[in-house]
């Protein structure tokens, strides 16, 4: 069961492409840019389609999806955290 | 898979051009003239009225750019023949003039000096003739070179950028090599990948062009923002459905143009391309006005991803909707015309699924129905560019 998708390497976040993940779940994550799996421990519910951090991010932190730079951190994030518009915003606009 | 002997059944118009569905069109110049237009099409069963709420005090680029879109969608190789209402003939004359370029079956009427009843009459009696005269119209095998495929996204997620836009990507990479004249837009919501794009412009001019309109576009953006655009670009749904920031959101959208594609030149709005291959049109990010306008461009059949569920089609153009949301290939199926929720879970390729879009579409191309038409979704909506005078 893959929980959550990693589309590259470089990539701070993940994206939880099943419903109902709970605090505390282990999950498996899928990198697609090398067909690799990842382990990583829930910290918050977090619903489908919303991300969570696969790497420590410090506030200010440029946060990387795609491979490119999504916007940046506005609190620190830990690894498993729910990471959303709470904690991180855009550079745009 | 497709190949160099795939061929689909479409209607031959009188241009050239091919159309997958045979409409006659009731069509209102403006607002006014929506009341004969929608009692001409219930006199006439089978005819088509696309009710709007503008065209009175428009000038300028606004007023070009209306008339652009309803010309144009009068003109598209979907639509056999049209019958024009206007409150007066003068303009009621400049979109048949426009239309008749086509070479198709056309006839305007204008409702001063003869009111709603005189109108109504004589529009229903042209309007039966055209739709008796389309009722026997026959289709002929057609290569994949004389199809136009438009895209654009809706109420995307996370989900988007991972399995349905990407699916889409992959079709519109095997659609090109065949001649197929394809389009994207979104101009706002490629912020944050607009250097992508840009790398991705087959020369110079026309990578100078995007920049150009997409920076004119930043700046409309910047000039009536408020704090930022939250919860506007990217929607309340997006944020609902996990998505964050514009960055996020274009990085994900930008996937529909696949990983070889090049874009071979832009267009304002509603104008029509002049070759095959990939174009990127100018519009807003809005599903209903951007899919309006790749009618009036031309267009015969779109793919629309979505990933928290947007029910849109168009009355002109059909509009295929696919998801990668489990969830919402669960909750809204009557809207769902593909499931790819299994590339979440490596149960299927990409290359599968863009396969899987191939066949819907040339299911859809030989007559099939859509959801979206199945469901009666037909939003025209007209693009403004400012306040009438």
């Amino acid at each position: 069961m893959i929980h959550f998708l990693v589309h590259d390497k470089k990539d701070t976040v993940g994206v939880i492409v099943v419903e109902g993940i709970k605090a505390g779940q282990e999950l498996t994550g899928w990198l697609m840019e090398d067909d690799s799996t990842l382990k990583v421990k829930a910290l918050n519910d977090i619903p489908i389609g919303h991300k969570l951090a696969t790497r420590p991010i410090r506030n200010g932190d440029t946060i990387i999806k795609y491979g490119f730079d999504v916007g940046k951190a506005i609190a620190d994030i830990k690894v498993g955290e729910h990471a959303h518009v709470h904690n991180l915003k855009t550079k745009r606009w | 898979m497709i190949s160099a002997k795939t061929r689909f059944h479409g209607y031959r118009r009188e241009n050239g051009r091919v159309g997958v569905r045979n409409h006659v069109l009731i069509l209102p110049v403006d607002d006014l003239s929506n009341a004969a237009a929608e009692a001409v099409a219930n006199n006439v069963k089978g005819v088509l009225a696309i009710p709007h709420p503008y065209g009175r005090l428009q000038f300028g680029a606004d007023l070009d750019l209306h008339f652009r879109t309803l010309i144009g969608a009068g003109s598209n190789p979907n639509v056999a023949a049209v019958v024009v209402i206007c409150i007066e003939e003068g303009w009621a004359k400049r979109v048949v003039d426009g239309i008749a370029k086509t070479g198709k079956p056309v006839t305007g009427f204008g409702i001063e000096l003869h009111g709603d009843h005189d109108t109504i009459m004589r529009a229903s009696k042209v309007a039966k003739q055209y739709l008796q005269w389309a009722s026997e119209l026959n289709k002929e095998e057609c290569p994949l070179a004389d199809l136009w495929v438009s895209t654009k996204c809706g109420e995307s997620d996370t989900t988007s950028g991972c399995g349905s836009n990407p699916t889409v990507g992959n079709a519109f990479d095997k659609l090109e090599p065949f001649g197929v004249t394809m389009c994207f837009g979104e101009t706002t919501e490629i912020t944050g990948g607009e250097n992508i794009v840009a790398d991705r412009c087959a020369t110079p001019q026309v990578r100078e062009q995007w920049m150009k309109m997409f920076n004119r576009y930043q700046e409309v953006i910047n000039r009536h923002k408020t704090n930022d655009l939250s919860e506007s670009q990217p929607t309340k749904g997006n944020i609902a459905g996990g998505l964050t920031t514009i960055e996020e959101k274009a990085l994900g959208n930008i996937q529909k143009i696949g990983k070889k594609c090049k874009v071979i030149g832009v267009m304002d709005k509603a104008e029509t391309p002049t070759r095959p291959g990939l174009w990127f049109m100018d519009s807003s990010s809005a599903a209903a006005e951007m899919v309006t306008l790749c009618a009036a461009s031309g267009y015969v059949v779109h793919f629309f991803p979505t990933g928290q569920g947007n029910v849109i089609g168009n009355p002109i153009l059909p509009v295929i909707k696919l998801t990668a949301n489990p969830r919402t290939a669960r909750t809204m199926s009557e809207h769902i015309d593909l499931d790819v929720s299994g590339l979440l879970q490596r149960q299927k390729n990409m290359d599968q699924c863009g396969d899987e879009l191939l066949e819907v579409m040339l299911r859809t191309c030989n007559g099939r129905l859509t959801c979206a038409e199945a469901l009666g979704h037909r939003e025209f909506v007209l693009t403004r560019l400012y306040e009438s005078a």
